[in-house]
């Protein structure tokens, strides 16, 4: 057993199961915001924020941006720990991205919060 | 008689700076398809200070795993014809350290294998007087994967194996890993997928497929990975 202290799940199958299942998330997601656009002829202000007025939109969005932060956090981690052999370095490149991701996803709900 | 144009990976600590490609030719009966590991022999009569290994030389031991013309296999079972190009190139298998010439340092390799405890384990307390008795079917699900020689051909052509190869088994770790977690006779299954359970043992593993393509047995090590991901799947949920 190796055993690593910067990964997001409890174990090796937890991350993957996390990964596996953020990404049909984000999939469905980007056919749904497609779906959107190819169902609405003109995209105005009006039907674009009457689109995430509605509750489920709102949980659907905030659902996905916890998929990109969990697959983001893992996946960087993943590629890192390949490329990167300098700890330290490693440590801050980590630590900026998850930062980000983190960033990411607060502004994704205060907007939300908004509309 | 027609010429062949070789060349090969030279590195000896003890007097070379640093490793170089040798350039050589050999003169080999035109009708002839030679074996690689013909030519290596042939070049050290040429050269005695060539250094490889091999004992066999019929595919059975694995000690003369190399990389011919970018691709890892054994060098007494790959025909020269096999080798496209104007030029036959030999290197060191990939990923480990060289020892010399074409002697790669094979701990790392060995040390991964140990990690999974390859043999059987079994804690009934009365044994059977004679033998451990297998169904034909349980029996079955042995083959593809004791055939195995251990010639590192697979796991250093991984690229996961070569990034972390203190941390990933490989797949010619794994291989042996899901040899025993299947064998009926085994009874320490759930504290080998325990060990396995981590971010790099098994799941550093991403379906690149190059051990499959290299493997010199026909074997399918990414098969018997994926139903190692399966069991401790199966666990988890
Ligand atoms: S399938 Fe897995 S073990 Fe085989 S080469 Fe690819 S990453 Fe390595
Ligand atoms: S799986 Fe094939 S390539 Fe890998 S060590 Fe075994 S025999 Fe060699
Ligand atoms: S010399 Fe034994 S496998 Fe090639």
């Amino acid at each position: 057993m190796v055993s690593v202290a910067s990964t997001f799940g409890r174990s090796g199958t937890h991350d993957y199961v996390l990964v596996r299942a953020s990404a049909i998330i984000m999939a469905l997601y980007s056919l749904f915001i497609i779906g959107f656009f190819v169902t609405t002829p003109d995209v105005t202000y009006a039907n674009w924020s009457a689109l995430f007025s509605s509750l489920w939109v709102k949980v659907f969005t905030l659902l996905t941006l916890t998929a990109v932060l969990m697959h983001g956090w893992i996946g960087i981690w993943q590629v890192l720990t390949d490329y990167v052999k300098a700890t330290r370095l490693r440590a801050l490149i980590q630590f900026v991205v998850s930062v980000g991701l983190i960033a990411m996803w607060l502004t994704g709900l205060f907007v939300l919060w908004g509309v | 008689m027609k010429k062949v144009a070789i060349s090969v990976y030279r590195y000896n600590p003890d007097v070379d700076d640093k490793p170089y490609m040798k350039d050589y030719t050999l003169e080999v009966d035109e009708k002839q398809d030679l074996m690689v590991l013909d030519l290596l022999i042939k070049l050290k009569e040429q050269d005695p200070s060539l250094a490889f290994r091999r004992s066999c030389r019929e595919g059975v031991c694995g000690s003369d795993g190399v990389n011919m013309n970018g691709k890892n296999g054994l060098a007494c079972i790959t025909p020269m014809s096999s080798l496209k190009g104007r030029k036959i190139v030999i290197r060191p298998l990939p990923g480990l350290p060289v020892i010399r010439d074409l002697i790669v340092d094979m701990s790392q390799f060995y040390q991964q294998y140990e990690r999974i405890k390859p043999y059987l384990i079994n804690d009934e307390k009365t044994p059977p007087a004679r033998e451990r008795l297998q169904s034909p079917e349980d029996r079955a699900k042995l083959d593809g994967l004791y055939e195995c020689i251990l010639c590192a051909c697979c796991s250093t052509s991984c690229p996961s194996f070569w990034w972390n190869p203190d941390k990933f088994v490989g797949p010619a770790g794994l291989l042996h890993a899901y040899r025993f977690l299947i064998d009926s006779r085994d009874t320490a299954t759930e504290e080998r997928l325990d060990d396995l359970d981590d971010a790099f043992s098994v799941f550093r593993c991403h379906g690149i497929m190059n051990c499959v393509n290299v493997c010199p047995k026909g074997l399918n090590p990414t098969k018997a990975i994926g139903h190692i991901k399966s069991m401790l799947l199966n666990r988890a949920v």
